[in-house]
């Protein structure tokens, strides 16, 4: 052992181990993945010691010809976060792809749309109808939008990248290897994810394709509230409409809902120890294809009325009415992180009245 | 457009519980009762069975129209299924509104094993609603 520590010594001073190359790149998303992964504090150093950063946009100064004139699988680890939303971020997707061994999909923009994702509601059009038009902040009578050309004065094209209708998963985009799904991930998943980086830089061991960075069962079972066997809410509230709510007991048996019962553990029931529900950010259980029609399925069934064989009439009962009025926004609560990941992926948006045709 | 929709026919997958509707569309068939062939029939054991994502699924692979077959309520051979599959569609009728998909192209009846007729004539009215509406606009072609 103590030779080990010389040769770590001697490594430190005349010849490093060789580094492995990571790129961190973000396409659609806050920035919040970013400092997520500088939330790890001094582990970071970890990172800097098996790895050489080639690429990241939020902290260093690399230029995309950088990573251009690389050789293909030059790099060994990408961390991609973002969603894919314009044809930038398809562009960069794909070269990092090329260039790269192993292509992580890193938070819920990547791995399922995330909040970006809830744009798939609305198509480019409607997009730039409200943020260059119709908000009260601003000023825009002759309604300028973003252009993908234009020559200045000196006759030079400047160019920007194509904004889409529709915002696209990162595994819609490219082949994706590893998932770390999190809004943001959390520090104990990012670690993770560091520790198997060190691993490959150490080994060049490797968990199977298609791995998810979380763990294996869903958020209930990682929840330590105590919860009713025979589940029934007959009154939806969100959180500020109670008075208090009990740190002890399950959300949902306080009409909360929360969306830990179709959402992978793994975060740490963070928000729920902070009193909140969970808003299904680590994306679905696994096996689970669609997270919205698993929570939507699992909160229908529990939504219950006194007595249920007295009151049930063929077709739509008022009562039944009147308790599924009581979810607003079906989709946006549902697929709040994941409707580009989802089986339909978007809103259909009807083109606006074209003379019929 | 009025000859492309004259000669539309809808796609319907239905999916049918094994005590009370699938009992009926099966009494349908042995009483020599009509009803047009659009529905693509699916057995599942019961109508709290059907998850949701199994009809959008069915709605994301080009069907026009999900026909979902259950017990009368308080008929259940599990006893209380069908209080579930009402609540899920209902639901599901409200996302898929969200959606942009007519929920009219889902719907929930109940049909006893002795009502083969009910179950003829309603799968009879869902074709014809889904021939007003048109074809399904998830519907790649």
């Amino acid at each position: 052992m103590g030779e080990e520590k010389e040769e770590e010594k001697k490594e430190e001073k005349k010849e490093p181990k060789e580094k492995i190359k990571i790129a961190l790149y973000w396409a659609a998303t806050c920035g919040g993945c970013d400092i997520a992964t500088l939330d790890i504090d001094e582990k970071i150093l970890d990172v800097v010691n098996i790895a050489d950063i080639v690429l990241w946009p939020v902290a260093m100064d690399f230029k995309y010809e950088d990573v251009e004139k690389m050789e293909p699988k030059s790099i060994d680890v990408c961390l991609f976060n973002g969603a894919v939303r314009n044809s930038e971020h398809e562009e960069i997707a794909k070269m990092l792809r090329e260039k790269s061994k192993v292509m992580i999909a890193f938070g819920s923009c990547a791995c399922f749309g995330g909040i970006p994702g809830l744009g798939n509601v609305a198509n480019r059009e409607q997009i730039f109808k409200v943020a260059y038009k119709d908000t009260p902040s601003t000023v825009n009578p002759e309604f300028v939008t973003p252009q993908t050309e234009m020559m200045t004065n000196g006759g030079e094209k400047l160019t920007l990248p194509d904004f889409w209708d529709t915002v696209k998963t990162l595994d819609q985009t490219v082949d994706v290897d590893y998932y770390v799904p999190g809004c943001p991930p959390t520090v104990d998943r990012v670690l993770d994810a560091v520790g198997i980086l060190a691993k490959y830089a150490e080994t060049g061991e490797l968990p199977p394709k298609g791995a998810v960075v979380a763990f294996d069962k869903n958020l209930c079972d990682e929840c330590e509230r105590k919860r009713d066997e025979e589940k029934k809410i007959k009154r939806i509230y969100r959180p500020h409409e109670l008075k208090e709510i009990d740190p002890e007991k399950c959300l949902l048996d306080q009409g909360i809902l929360c969306m830990g019962l179709a959402t992978r553990g793994g975060c740490g029931a963070r928000c729920i120890n902070a009193n909140m529900p969970c808003r299904g950010c680590y994306g679905p259980s696994p096996e689970i294809k669609d997270h919205g029609a698993a929570v939507l399925s699992a909160i229908a069934s529990i939504l219950g009325v006194e007595d249920e064989t007295e009151m049930i009439d063929v077709g739509t009962p008022e009562e039944v009415e009147e308790l599924l009025n009581q979810v607003k926004d079906p989709l946006g609560t549902f697929y709040r992180f994941t409707l580009p990941g989802s089986m339909l992926k978007r809103v259909i948006i009807k083109p606006e009245k074209e003379g019929g045709a | 457009m009025a000859t492309e929709k004259k000669n539309f026919e809808p796609l319907i997958v239905g999916i049918t519980c094994n005590w009370c509707t699938y009992a009926a569309a099966d009494l349908a068939g042995t009483s020599r009762l009509k009803y047009p062939p659009n529905i693509r029939l699916i057995r599942v054991m019961c109508s709290s069975r059907i998850h949701p994502s199994f009809i959008l699924y069915s709605f994301a692979r080009g069907a026009d129209g999900v026909f979902i077959g259950g017990c009368h309520p308080g008929e259940c051979h599990y006893i209380d299924g069908n209080y579930k599959a009402l609540r899920r569609i209902e639901l599901l009728r409200r996302m898929l509104d969200q959606f942009g998909i007519e929920p009219e192209r889902l719907r929930l009846e109940w049909c006893s094993a002795a009502e083969g007729a009910k179950f003829a004539r309603e799968v009879t009215d869902f074709t014809a609603k889904l021939k007003e509406l048109g074809p399904s606009p998830l519907r790649s072609e």
